[in-house]
């Protein structure tokens, strides 16, 4: 029972479930299968969001190219299924029948030697997460290794962005140009169009998001957590107790680009296609928004701000579609303006206080040992007394 | 016959300087220096401002690179390591203004600094457990700090920031302590209170010291070494550093 109450506290085991049942139950129970697509669509947002409360959050790394790894996991998954939808007798009318249609249109003969292991499904979920982790390797060794950070790392990320966006659309041949990789049907067989997949991808989403808010918490809980705040406050202090920033940066790096990979090749099955319009510099920013909407601090809220800033544009850019960048624009200067943590800030410092106390988040999980092992923590184990340890766990 | 004996002299020394220079644009901010600190001695570094004392202390942990000449701890060559790799090496380095992380409570401040799981895994599989706690609270007394471990790092005084920083380097356990005017700004019983904690934590280590306050000075240092423009005016103990002359000129003086 303890242990129970202790995993509950360290992972806000409540707030969690209250996510799930939403995500779950509700919505399923409440929405016709496109709105629940849409739904899907959001969370795959959702992923990036995650990735960027640990690099920038947490550890201070402010990525405007988020869309790039997005991109890469959602290629990679979308070069298989096109593979899988070019098969001889699907493509039988074209030139050279069994490589996708794109390439034949561009006069392609052979398919290149880079898409040759995208027929394997195994090698391609490989590739979802490696891909991706390498690239954002070999970026970040060579600026965190020479010190590159803050605003001049966030420039670099864009001009990244640019560029991958650019390749992709002049390569048409290999890659599908600026339409993007379409046409996307079957995964093994298995009709990903229908209503009844839909559900299923859905739920496998859902599932996969599950895994990344888990692992995230794990990495926030654990020491290399509390060293991202101290890296993101006194990287120098930091250094001369004898860490390896860029290391540590490297790696945080590395694992939300994963984050936000997984979160594309979603999109990818989700959706039906991938193109270049969610690599470039405008859905990278975006998906900072719905970070800094939900609460730069709170893995859970980057999921509500991916829901809700994205419902929120469907609708308003039904209604009003050149009106939609002014107010996401305005949005986010008035989040960072007024609620620098976004919406987990207000629900900490406004809403949960007023909440019985039963409702309330347990005591922040870092705290407990300390306080258990010092006689004289009253004063400081009440919230009023501690305010800027209660921001840091501002996690719903 | 001379080179035995220097090799002998080296070993007695933790940290050996020699011929140190490094240049900012043309500027030499530390020019030729030569500087050897034997095992648990105190010594402390004086100048006017723009002496280059402070770049002394970078140059040595890493934080600004050598234009030239070479320092040696305990034998190894630390112009050619990184920061941390001189960190790991036994060397802890305090700063002018309080460096610690305000967001963090006092706990985290030292446990962050305790020399284990300093690697990515490590740091991801680090676990807390009763030794980490107890080393602590040991080192969390020592800088009269206990009652404040839950606290809010930035809740503290300017001399209880400075007292953690001093804490977090305690931890770290090294060989040969840098502080940066460690009692900079602080009230005349943290200063005292300062000078105790310093007598006490001094017994095992080399501590390298930079300070302007002269009676603070001669309280703690074993030997005092004058840096005017860079290069060493002169060196003893407090006592023939004050009469010196060439001191009183550039620095006592005034």
């Amino acid at each position: 029972m303890n242990f129970i109450a202790h995993l509950f506290a360290r992972y806000q085991l409540s707030h969690m479930l209250i996510l799930a049942l939403l995500l779950i139950v509700v919505l399923p129970l409440s929405m016709d299968i496109f709105r629940l697509n849409l739904i899907g669509k959001y969370l795959t947002y959702a992923f990036v969001a995650i990735g960027l409360v640990l690099c920038w959050g947490y550890g201070g790394i402010l990525s405007l190219g988020q869309g790039v790894f997005f991109g890469l996991g959602g290629y990679c998954m979308a070069m298989f299924l096109k593979l899988e939808a070019s098969s001889p007798e699907n493509t039988a009318i074209q030139t050279t029948p069994g490589i996708p249609d794109f390439m034949d249109w561009n006069q392609l003969t052979e398919l290149p030697w880079f898409w040759e292991p995208f027929h394997s499904f195994g090698f391609t979920l490989l590739a979802i997460i490696l891909v991706p982790a390498f690239f954002a390797f070999v970026v970040t060794v060579a600026m965190f290794k020479r010190r590159v950070g803050g605003v001049y790392f966030a420039i670099i990320t864009q001009a990244v962005a640019a560029i991958l966006t650019i390749l992709i659309i002049g390569q048409q041949g290999y890659t599908g140009g600026v339409n993007g990789i379409t046409d996307l049907r079957t995964l093994h067989g298995w009709d990903i169009r229908t209503d009844e997949a839909k559900y299923i991808l859905y739920f496998v989403c859902v599932a996969l998001l599950f895994v990344c808010l888990f692992i995230g918490k794990y990495v926030i809980n654990s020491k290399l957590g509390r060293l991202l705040v101290a890296m993101r406050e006194r990287e120098d202090r930091v250094r001369f107790s004898g860490y390896d920033v860029s290391a540590f940066k490297i790696f945080i790096f590395c694992l939300a680009s994963v984050f936000s990979a997984i979160g594309g090749a979603m999109f990818t099955l989700q959706i039906g296609f991938m193109s270049p319009t969610f690599v470039g510099i405008v859905p990278s920013i975006e998906m900072v928004i719905f970070c800094a909407v939900g609460g730069r601090l709170s893995l859970l809220g980057a999921v509500y701000g991916a829901l809700l800033v994205n419902a929120a544009k469907t609708s308003f850019s039904e209604s009003f579609p050149e009106l939609w960048l002014f107010a996401m624009g305005a949005l986010f200067i008035g989040v960072v303006m007024a609620f620098p943590n976004g919406l987990a800030g207000v629900w900490t410092t406004y809403i949960e206080p007023r909440l019985p106390a039963r409702l309330r988040s347990p005591v922040p999980p870092s705290t407990i040992p300390a306080v258990a092992v010092t006689t004289t923590a009253e004063t400081s184990s009440t919230p009023s007394a501690n305010p800027t340890v209660e921001h840091r766990h501002a996690g719903n | 016959m001379l080179e035995t004996n220097k090799h002998i002299e080296q070993k007695d020394f933790v940290l050996s300087v020699e011929g140190l220079t490094v240049s900012f644009d043309g500027f030499k901010a530390v020019s030729d220096l030569s500087l050897y600190v034997e095992e648990q001695e105190i010594r402390v570094i004086i100048g006017p401002n723009g002496a280059g004392k402070t770049t002394v202390l970078d140059l040595i942990c890493g934080r600004t690179k050598a234009t030239e000449g070479s320092i040696k701890f305990k034998g190894k060559e630390l112009t050619r390591m990184n920061e941390h790799q001189i960190v790991h090496a036994g060397i802890g380095r305090k700063f002018q203004t309080p460096s610690i992380y305000e967001d963090l409570t006092v706990f985290e401040n030292l446990e962050l600094s305790y020399p284990r799981g300093r690697n990515v895994w490590g740091a991801l599989t680090f676990r807390r457990d009763q030794q980490v706690i107890d080393k602590v609270i040991e080192i969390a007394e020592m800088i009269f700090l206990a009652d404040k471990l839950d606290m809010s790092a930035d809740l503290l005084s300017h001399g209880q920031k400075q007292w953690l920083e001093i804490g977090m380097l305690l931890i770290q356990d090294p060989e040969l302590l840098m502080l940066d005017e460690p009692v900079a700004g602080m009230s005349v019983s943290e200063r005292q209170q300062t000078a105790a904690l310093l007598q006490k934590i001094t017994k095992d280590r080399s501590v390298l010291v930079i300070e302007h306050d002269m009676q603070f000075v001669a309280d703690i240092a074993d030997r005092v070494t004058v840096l005017h423009q860079g290069k060493v005016l002169s060196e003893g103990s407090m006592e023939r550093v004050q009469n010196d002359p060439k001191v009183i000129e550039v620095y006592l003086g005034h």
